[in-house]
């Protein structure tokens, strides 16, 4: 890297582009102070230590990051957190209703569908989104729509399975 | 031997931190936080040899945010010798040492931490920081460099892994004489890295007067402490070092990785609580399974009786340490055979130092071997399965010595029974599903029951309820779990009044967490402080209540509704709370060691066994593979909880599956450098990948092993899994493929 780029950076003032993100995130209300280079997975982890949402790649690779944006799963290391002003974001922390566990969580602990735990929250919001979207109508479309998210424990099958637990595919005569 | 009752034990309990794991509550290392904290991020060298001539910081302080940046230059002076950056699972050799000094051994090795306010510029200044190298030739490619193979040299980790045995008989004469023979010296599989979906952190938390807490990925928080204190030179009772969850590890933890030691240093030096998280390009540049090549010949009688076996390994390693794992040692205790000559080499090269990675050796030396005996099953024009039949071995012929415990025939027979092994028609390509070629196999697993030295700490609380401790971690293989159930069994109480304690280096001396020993080496502590704790409560109630209790022994009292009471007269009792009284301390505790007796073990040769079947789909005009079921019988004694017991196994098969198909880290032999490292072009399986995966476990019963029976299940899923898709792939083509992963391209 060429110095002249440097002391190009260098002036760049961190005062000057901090930005004002207002978002929803699981139900409340949050407004954050940014740079416009803080992606959403760093602003939930690093500013709100929501550390539910894990960070496995850092580049849309593995799925660990994912999230519900406006009911739409999003890999949030993708995403720049100014990106998202006005939206509303539910991470795991949000998926259990006021202490009651979704039934998605409840089938992962009976169908043991971790081991370390660590693609867990991942599997389930993109779990969650993909019943949302409505497209897969069999154990194989589910695997299939599942595929961005990634299990290094090998917990695979254990996952479809509590997964296909709750979930009840649209049928399209 | 004791025998405790088993009353949790055998329970497919869910995971007890479930809850915390589904709802995001559960924390790893990086994710624990200071007012002050600091974010480290690491640079690593462009090159794979050679030296730093200078690097660039001046510019690079300047930038917003910027604290400090570390390097060989500016290091705080550390341990003198080598030996103090040994760990519990250093190969022998000169352990590497991050900063030491301006020499550049690999390509990836940490040259710089620059340390921000923010996670962002740490990143960013990393990313800019100029360093300028003077390149030195090497080489990255082993088997360009065979003529340098030389034996392994021999140290503390060579013990627990032994080098090949002596060779026996006359293999050459044996196997000239032998009228069917099997022979290739191409065996291959590629480098490997354990890719855990949590990127190794360390979060250092800088309390002052020279203390530290730190949160390290880890699978040994007592390896991680004694390393920081031998390393920083401190003392152990400052460095207090945790790791409640682990978000895998599968061999990546056994030894203290850099992002330790730059967090700690950063730390110690800006007395400041400092963080450092890997990329996962960065999961690159430390230890990695080996790439291998392997040779065997296999001989045989008419009658299927194997008569001689070669098997010879060479694989790479570092320069400055000599990696070993067990290859070839396997062929002679799952075979009798009288002739056998058995090598295991290392070449030199240009690489970090490998590292165990999920069935280190096993997983290697199995494939050749399972690989060769199918194909002397169809030079003998005999099933796969009577051939290994006919070669059972009833003894460790490699020690001449009894097993433990051996139920692999029933193994055989249920998993062949359970899979339909026996409708195959066994010639190659005689199955077919429309445009698809269908291939059943099969594959023999082994991998050794250890038991090592451990301690563990049993209490009685002041609200009369138990507590167990040990400093292992639960790396998701289910440590927390399956150690409550033995706690409660050892006890002789319910679940719901023991909670066990650990990942902690306060807490009493637990080895590293790996090579399937866990629930044998922690599992007999526990089972060791809770009866030591038992005999104590005894003892404070004969203090107590002299007359009532004077007669008893350990084994037959009670601990049942906050009383300790005789179990033939349960109305003879005295409670918790009396006890705790008598004893004059808020606490009754017991500790103990378990140390397994060299003696008796030495006597037999421990291992769980496994036998693997395999159906594979393979496209006749494009070669994809699809492993479409898979059922895997497992012989590994006494089975804790059946539910996180079949999910290693499932994981295990998982990893076989990728290990086959999918996984392998590539090299640029000209630039001396990984070309792959991340997660869309390290394919692992993904769950269409990923079909109808089987486990039995047979009865095995063993009072040998450990008080618990039980002989550990991490790595005895994998091993057999390779061979048999091998295997199925030729019954499917008609190819026999001996590099692993097998891609579609090589069947065409």
């Amino acid at each position: 890297m060429e110095t002249t780029q440097l002391s190009r950076n260098t002036n760049t003032s961190k005062i000057d582009c901090i930005r004002t993100v207002t978002f929803t995130i699981n139900g409340q209300s949050t407004q954050l102070q940014l740079p416009p280079w803080v992606s959403l997975l760093d602003a939930l982890r690093h500013h709100l230590h929501l550390t539910g949402t894990k960070k496995g790649c850092d580049h849309g690779q593995c799925g660990a990051c994912t999230v519900m944006c406006d009911g739409k799963r999003i890999l949030s290391c993708l995403t720049l957190a100014v990106s998202k002003d006005q939206s509303s974001i539910t991470t795991i922390e949000g998926i259990a209703d006021n202490g009651e566990l979704h039934p998605l969580q409840k089938a992962f602990i009976e169908y043991d569908a971790f081991q370390c735990g660590y693609c867990t929250p991942g599997q389930i919001c993109s779990a969650v989104g993909m019943m949302q979207e409505g497209k897969a109508q069999n154990r194989a479309e589910v695997q299939e729509l599942m595929s961005g998210n990634l299990c290094r424990c090998g917990a695979n099958s254990q996952i479809i399975d509590a997964i296909m637990e709750v979930y009840i595919p649209e049928t399209h005569e | 031997m004791e025998t405790i009752n088993q009353k949790q034990q055998g329970k497919a309990l869910s995971r007890l931190e479930g809850a915390l794991k589904v709802t995001g509550a559960a924390q790893y290392a990086g994710e624990y936080s200071a007012p002050d904290l600091l974010y480290g991020h690491v640079v690593n060298s462009t090159i794979p040899k050679g030296k730093i001539q200078k690097i660039y910081t001046e510019e690079i302080l300047k930038l917003p945010g910027i604290i400090e940046i570390f390097t060989h230059e500016n290091r705080p002076s550390l341990a003198w010798f080598n030996f103090q950056y040994s760990d519990m699972d250093a190969p022998p050799g000169s352990p590497f040492r991050p900063l030491h000094d301006a020499e550049i051994k690999y390509y990836g090795q940490p040259v710089a931490l620059v340390v921000a306010e923010s996670f962002e510029e740490a990143r960013f200044a990393a990313s800019v920081l100029k360093i300028d190298y003077e390149k030195e030739a090497f080489t990255t490619n082993f088997t360009n460099q065979l003529d340098d193979a030389r034996a392994p040299k021999r140290g503390f980790a060579t013990l627990l892994k032994p080098l090949p045995p002596k060779p026996k008989g006359d293999f050459d004469k044996a196997f000239d004489e032998s009228p069917v023979q099997v022979s290739a010296d191409d065996y291959y599989h590629g480098t490997e890295h354990h890719n855990p979906m949590e990127m190794h952190a360390t979060t250092t938390m800088f309390e002052g007067e020279g203390k530290l807490t730190i949160y390290d990925k880890t699978q040994g928080t007592v390896n991680s402490q004694l390393y920081v204190a031998n390393v920083f030179g401190l003392s152990f009772k400052d460095v207090r070092v945790i790791a409640p969850y682990v978000g895998g590890a599968f061999g990546s933890g056994l030894q203290p990785q850099y992002q330790l030691f730059m967090s700690v240093m950063a730390a110690l030096e800006l007395k400041r609580s400092v963080r450092v998280t890997l990329t996962r390009a960065q999961m690159y540049t430390f230890g990695h399974r080996p790439p291998t090549l392997q040779q065997i010949k296999v001989a045989a009688e008419m009658d299927g009786k194997i008569t001689a076996l070669h098997h010879k390994a060479t694989a790479e390693t570092s320069r400055f340490e000599d990696y070993t794992e067990v290859v070839v040692n396997w062929g002679n205790i799952l075979y009798p055979v009288e002739n056998t000559k058995l090598d295991y080499e290392l070449v030199p090269v240009d690489v970090y130092s490998p590292l165990d990675m999920r069935a280190p050796g096993g997983s290697t030396g199995l494939h050749p071997l399972e690989c060769a005996l199918d194909e002397l099953a169809y030079e003998l024009k005999m099933d796969p399965l009577d051939l290994r039949l006919k070669n059972y071995a009833e003894q460790d012929d490699s020690e001449n010595r009894p097993f433990s415990s051996k139920e692999l025939k029933e193994c055989y027979l249920q998993g062949a029974e359970k899979f339909g092994w026996y409708n195959r028609s066994p010639q190659p390509r005689s199955m077919r599903r429309g445009n698809r070629l269908v291939g059943y196999g099969m594959a023999t697993g082994i991998w050794e029951s250890m038991t090592l030295p451990a301690k563990a700490e049993a209490t009685l609380t002041k609200e009369g309820k138990f507590r167990v401790r040990s400093a292992v971690t639960d790396i998701g293989t289910g440590t927390l779990t399956v150690m409550t159930q033995i706690a409660a069994d050892a006890l002789g109480v319910g679940l719901d009044e023991v909670e066990f304690e650990y990942g902690d280096s306060k807490m009493p001396f637990a080895p590293i967490q790996g090579g399937s020993y866990t629930v044998s080496t922690v599992g007999s502590a526990v089972v060791a402080a809770c009866q030591a704790l038992r005999k104590r409560l005894l003892k404070i109630a004969q203090k107590a209540n002299g007359s009532l209790f004077e007669t008893a022994s350990e084994s037959k009292v009670s601990l049942t509704n906050g009383h300790l009471s005789l179990s033939e007269k349960p109305d003879v009792a005295v409670s918790f709370q009396e006890l705790l009284t008598v004893s004059g301390k808020r606490m009754i505790k017991a500790s103990k060691t378990n140390i397994p007796n060299p003696l008796t073990l030495k006597k037999y040769t421990r291992a769980a066994h496994s036998a693997a079947f395999v159906e594979v789909e393979v496209d006749e005009e494009l070669g994809v593979i699809n492993v479409t079921r898979a059922l895997t019988a497992v012989a590994a004694g006494t089975i804790v909880n059946p539910k996180t017991a079949r999910s290693q196994i499932v994981g295990g098969m998982v990893w076989g599956i990728s290990k086959a198909l999918r996984e392998e880290t590539i090299t640029d032999h000209r630039l001396g450098r990984y070309m792959n490292p991340n997660l869309a072009e390290y394919h692992i399986p993904v769950h269409a990948d990923i079909h109808d995966l089987d486990v039995i476990f047979v009865e095995e019963k063993d009072d040998i092993v450990n008080p618990l029976g039980s002989k550990g299940l991490g790595e005895i899923g994998i091993v057999a899994l390779p061979p048999a898709i091998a295997n199925a792939v030729f019954h499917a083509t008609g190819k026999r493929i001996h590099q692993l992963p097998i891609h579609f391209d090589m069947l065409l």
